[in-house]
């Protein structure tokens, strides 16, 4: 696998992603016409809980429950799509990995975390049970569990959130993947170890040219370790921006969960709240509003 | 500014130790603590996990048993045992509103059940005023909990808690599963319930901004142990000494690859 580290390349391309559920009130559509291109760098998906964010890293990974479609899903030259689902669980882990948001309900509960680990790095690169101890064990020190030993003989009940996050982390890290789609892989940390295991990622980023999709609710943090922010509202991207230059942010949902934060606000002073306007529902971005237009000519 | 003649304390702890476990495995999750939070003041506490923060919490709500040191709620020692006039006067918040609240009762029967324990008739208005005091519409009342957002849970807890008019409420990390946008809507709720029902608030968070935002004394913890006490200026500025205070403040301000390189872990 060997990708230059030029962030030109294209890693990933998405055109016009939608993901739609079925329910009794009709189709719900968690993602509406998102599109964008990513190379080897670090984007951030932003929004608040229900936004859609989580449901666009699944259905790059073909997780998806609801019903998928796009005009373009494209990783490395592969056109997702068309991937039987063999060859999808061949890219799965090995090439995009992902970090789910609950390493509770991710985690095998009836197998100590050492074997679970050892499998899926026995699986993903063929090396021998010895060989695959030592990577495990190594990249638990690498997202600094002190006692890598006695973490391998637990089982997930038995550690608490922030060391099964940091578990979860160090075993999609194993297979060096091509593309990290990280969901809120930090939320259950402490601020100090969440920057610490941000670094590791960086570290693949920078050295390994890996693609990072960091998918979070916390802006500023984002704003300081990201490259470009994409932020979501209610499916779609309602803004894609420069993360240094978030503080120019134009859209007024950007604007608004940014002066709701405590972190600027003046003591005494109540904290701005998101005055949400049905505008930014309609709101589509110029680049899909041909194919929008094509589709209602079609009907 | 509003506590300047009323030194009287509302919370005192005295050299609190809780420990876990016994011989090697023993943990001591709260290691001799002392600190006042004087009547209706906002007191932080603040470290990260397993720093014993939630704790003390619990220990002063009685749901912990602590071995060693005293409690004091307006001047009264707790004993291990806790009678109903305490739960009227103390009540807590938790974290997370999606586990706090019985899915299968509606919101009117989660408010109603502690006037039914402490023997008040008028619930009927209680329950109404309650839910004004929160900003909850009245519509809401029959219906459960999952038919609510985050949000909206947490304003039923804190109504919950405020039903039986108590001086303090014991607030354990109340915004950490909100979003930002909810988060502030709740922290203003909780600033205008403080001023005009006269509370006492022992605010539990990881979130450096939020405690100073919100408290005028902030206690930080580490490893069971309270290694500075800060006070909070009007700015909402503290002024931290102590090493470990100062890497977490560095820390809550982003990413920063230098800083990052240069954290030590404080055992």
């Amino acid at each position: 696998m060997s990708h230059s580290n030029s962030s030109k390349n294209t890693l990933l391309e998405i055109e016009n992603l939608n993901v739609t559920f079925s329910s009794v009130h009709g189709p719900i559509q968690a993602v509406r016409n998102l599109s964008f291109k990513m190379g080897h760098e670090k984007i951030a998906i932003v929004g608040e809980s229900g936004s859609g964010k989580s449901q666009t890293g699944r259905a790059i990974l073909g997780l998806s429950e609801g019903n998928v479609s796009a005009d373009k899903l494209i990783f490395d030259g592969v056109d997702l799509q068309s991937l039987s689902t063999r060859d999808y669980r061949e890219i799965r882990g090995k090439r995009i990995s992902m970090i789910m948001q609950d390493p509770k309900y991710s985690l095998n509960p009836v197998m100590t975390v050492g074997k679970q680990m050892i499998e899926a790095c026995r699986i993903q690169m063929k090396v021998s049970k010895k060989e695959a101890i030592k990577r495990c064990m190594d990249m638990l020190e690498a997202v600094r569990i002190r006692n890598p030993q006695r973490v391998f003989n637990t089982y997930p009940h038995e550690v608490s959130g922030g060391m099964g996050q940091r578990i979860m982390i160090a075993m999609m890290l194993l297979s060096s993947p091509d593309l990290l789609i990280a969901d809120e892989p930090t939320s259950a940390l402490d601020v100090t170890v969440q920057l610490q295991v941000l670094a590791i990622m960086d570290d693949l980023v920078k050295e390994r040219g890996m693609g990072l999709i960091l998918v979070s609710h916390d802006l500023p943090l984002v704003a300081s370790f990201c490259d470009r922010i994409l932020v979501m509202y209610a499916g779609q991207i309602v803004e894609e921006i420069e993360a240094s230059k978030l503080n120019e942010a134009q859209h007024p949902y950007t604007r608004g969960l940014l002066s709701c934060l405590p972190n600027n606000a003046i003591k005494g002073q109540p904290l701005a709240t998101l005055q949400r306007q049905d505008s930014w529902l309609d709101e589509v971005p110029n680049r899909q509003e041909q194919d929008k237009n094509a589709q209602e000519s079609l009907v | 500014m509003i506590i300047e003649s009323q030194h009287k304390s509302a919370i005192e702890l005295d050299n609190l130790s809780i420990h876990f476990g016994s011989d090697e495995s023993l943990v001591k999750a709260v290691d001799q603590v002392s600190f006042n939070v004087p009547e209706q003041q906002s007191f932080g506490l603040v470290g990260e996990s397993g720093s014993g923060k939630s704790t003390i919490l619990r220990a002063l709500a009685g749901l912990n048993q602590h071995n060693d040191g005293n409690m004091f709620v307006e001047g009264e020692a707790l004993q291990s045992k806790r009678d109903k006039a305490f739960y009227k006067k103390v009540q807590m918040v938790f974290q997370d509103p999606y586990a706090s609240l019985h899915p299968r009762h509606t919101i009117d029967k989660i408010l109603a059940e502690p006037l039914a324990i402490h023997g008040f008739k008028d619930s009927e208005r209680r329950i109404a005023q309650v839910m004004e005091q929160v900003a909850l519409p009245s519509k809401f009342r029959f219906r459960y909990p999952h038919q609510l957002s985050g949000g909206q849970r947490q304003r039923v807890a804190i109504a919950r808690a405020l039903i039986l008019e108590p001086k303090i409420l014991l607030l354990d990390e109340p915004t950490s599963a909100l979003d930002v946008s909810i988060q502030a809507e709740i922290l203003n709720l909780l600033n205008r319930l403080r001023e005009e029902l006269s509370l006492t608030y022992l605010l539990v968070s990881h979130d450096l901004a939020v405690v100073s935002y919100m408290c005028e004394q902030v206690a930080v913890m580490q490893h069971g142990k309270l290694v500075e006490l800060l006070q909070v200026n009007s700015k909402g500025e503290t002024h931290a000494k102590h090493p470990y205070t100062i890497q977490l403040n560095l820390a809550s301000k982003g990413y920063d690859r230098k800083v990052i390189e240069e954290f030590i872990d404080h055992e």
